[in-house]
């Protein structure tokens, strides 16, 4: 079975506040339905994902970012041989490492795509800060997914 | 004589403040704060909960219908569990008894759930500490440090949580916000084709889980009296059982045990859980303390999850499972039974269980049939209770004549085990770090006693950033000494 070269991970919880933003985004990537681009949403990632990413070219990781200047950050992630300590969930570096520890192979290019969170409120919507910051980044997103 | 609890100091004001803040490997917002005295002997050791979640909040004014998909966004790492315990909860609402077909899909699901959220604790969250360790070298204390020294053992853990992730997809329908179990039933069977491509790996999947048994029994083997002591203490019991006492983790009475192993009620139905079980509160911690009335406060708090479930269950339906129950009942002549490391031996024989019990299902035909949907008389209210990973998981919902949930009441597995973590964590407090310079790997032996609890603190939400562990030591004026930081 053939896979499509890029995958778009994103990643959040739709219900807490501006964690909201990596599943709102791929929902504008699927009704874009870009060829050779396929979207994943999951509330966080976790070691399967790894499995994932076999035979892509490219994986962009779409997540909402506490630390990311406003109003996104693009960032190339590399596999991180020594994280020390996780929790449930894991950072984009550490699914890239598990794909190399489980494949014995480099993962693909990996990017994040982050946008500018702020609060993670259960039942909350999107901040109006974040909401403009979605703004801006959702046309950089497509132009990066090839649309 | 009695040991102090080391609940509340005497003069929290004059001791030195550890805190360990979020704690690595356990899910969200938790901390624990250590108060020592000028010699480093501890005097009070408390796990807190920082973040209040309004789950009820959330759900109240919804109509039923959307809760079930709702409830999936309170917890990232066990959302079917509160999707089938919704649903459980509004059936009665419906009136419905859901059909074979219906029950059986979301046995499934759940079965899914379990072998995959176990599959995690052990090899990604536990392994490190197990194989390499309490307090060996930090930096090699992890996966990445596993999938070294041990790949193939690595590489199972993966595989064997995307068998389970596979299982939830095909019979929620998605991999998340899984539609597929709804009120009064289900609104898909298990294809044909859905079938066999689980059974290419189910056989496989059984065997890797037995393999799994046994490496925690040997890890007892090797440690015999660490892991027989660490962290132990006596405590009730709850959790479900099947009518015939077999474990069931989707459906059953509440059997509940105190700490000398005796009933204190069996196959006590669930509708009335609030006649048996009433939460007390702590100024100090957001998350409630549940305790059995009979008992009371002081006495009546308890324990649930795989330990629980596996010693106080008669048997376990599944053969190869039930070989393994017994083999640890008996280990040690009990002891291991009563362990809280014990949880790691019993988390691996419920996902054998859980294993085996996909199996079961995939060759029974009810999973084609097609009476997905059931319909009764409205009832004003639900109670719906399964056994998820980390225990007992009560749903509880009010629904007005406008289809409107007016109330709603959630107690979720952590919240049971909320006192049972805090005398954990004393135990080791009093044992390892009394009046000793403390060390990461010293911590490390408070998180490994509540990781092997498993606790699922916040749900959910884990933005880039959000996710360090630091360690403070501050003064009894609150400057901060000392800290570290990893994330």
């Amino acid at each position: 079975m053939t896979v499509a070269p890029t995958l778009v991970l994103a990643v959040g919880n739709p219900s807490c506040g501006d964690d909201a933003v990596g599943p709102l985004l791929a929902d504008r990537l699927l009704a874009a339905n870009l060829p050779g681009v396929e979207v994943l949403v999951e509330f966080q990632l976790q070691v399967e994902h790894a499995l994932d990413l076999q035979a892509r070219e490219r994986v962009i990781f779409v997540d909402a970012c506490v630390d990311a200047e406003a109003p996104y950050v693009e960032r190339t992630v590399v596999a991180d041989a020594g994280f020390a300590h996780t929790s449930h969930s894991l950072l984009p570096a550490q699914v890239l490492e598990t794909y190399r520890r489980i494949t014995g192979s480099e993962p693909p290019q990996a990017l994040l795509f982050g946008v500018r969170a702020h609060s993670f409120e259960l039942g909350a919507g999107l901040s109006p800060d974040t909401e403009s910051a979605t703004k801006a980044a959702w046309p950089r997103l497509l132009e990066l997914c090839g649309g | 004589m009695n040991q102090p609890s080391l609940e509340n100091a005497a003069h929290p004001e004059k001791l030195r403040r550890i805190v360990i803040e979020p704690l690595s490997r356990v899910e969200g917002h938790g901390k624990v704060t250590l108060l020592l005295d000028e010699q480093g002997h501890v005097e009070q050791a408390r796990l807190h909960i920082v973040e209040f979640r309004a789950f009820e909040k959330f759900i109240q004014g919804r109509p039923y219908w959307e809760v079930p998909v709702m409830v999936q966004r309170l917890c990232g790492i066990c959302p079917v569990s509160h999707n089938l315990a919704a649903c459980n909860a509004l059936d009665q609402v419906l009136g419905a008894v859901v059909t074979p077909t219906a029950e059986k899909m979301r046995r499934l699901m759940h079965y899914g759930q379990i072998l995959q959220s176990h599959a995690l604790h052990f090899f990604h969250l536990s392994s490190p500490d197990l194989l390499f360790g309490f307090d060996s070298d930090a930096a090699r204390r992890n996966i990445v440090g596993v999938a070294e020294a041990f790949p193939e053992i690595a590489r199972q853990g993966v595989l064997l949580r995307r068998f389970g992730q596979e299982v939830i997809r095909h019979t929620a329908g998605k991999r998340i916000h899984g539609t597929g179990s709804v009120p009064g039933g289900v609104n898909k069977n298990l294809s044909l084709a859905e079938r066999d491509e689980l059974l290419v790996d189910v056989e496989q999947t059984i065997a890797w889980s037995r393999d799994s048994v046994q490496i925690v029994r040997r890890l007892f083997e090797q440690n015999l009296g660490l892991y027989r002591s660490f962290a132990t203490f006596a405590t009730s019991t709850l959790g479900l059982v099947r009518s015939d006492g077999a474990m069931d983790l989707y459906d059953g009475g509440l059997r509940a045990r105190d700490a000398a192993g005796h009933d204190l009620f069996d196959h006590a139905p669930y509708s009335r859980y609030w006649e048996r079980i009433t939460e007390d509160v702590k100024a100090w911690s957001y998350m409630k303390f549940p305790y059995f009335k009979e008992l009371g406060a002081e006495e009546g708090w308890y324990r649930v999850g795989p330990l629980t479930r596996v010693t106080q269950c008669d048997f376990i339906p599944t053969p190869l499972a039930e070989l393994e129950r017994r083999e640890f009942m008996a280990f040690d002549e009990g002891r291991a039974a009563r362990s809280t490391l014990g949880f790691h031996w019993a988390r691996m024989i419920e996902m054998l269980h859980a294993a085996e019990s996909i199996r079961d299902l995939l060759h029974d035909p009810d999973l084609q049939g097609t009476d997905l949907m059931a319909k009764g008389e409205r009832q004003p209210r639900g109670v719906g209770v399964i056994e998820a990973p980390r225990g007992t998981l009560i749903h509880h919902y009010r629904v007005d004549e406008q289809d409107q949930v007016v109330r709603a009441n959630l107690i979720v597995s952590t919240t049971h085990n909320n006192q049972a973590m805090n005398v954990a964590i004393r135990e080791v407090a009093r044992r390892y770090l009394d009046g000793r310079t403390l060390t990461e790997g010293l911590l490390n032996h408070i998180e490994v006693a509540v990781r092997a609890f498993d606790p699922c603190l916040s749900c959910a939400t884990h933005a880039v950033g959000k996710m360090p562990l630091a360690v403070e030591l501050l003064e009894a004026d609150g400057t901060v000494a000392d800290s570290r930081r990893r994330g």
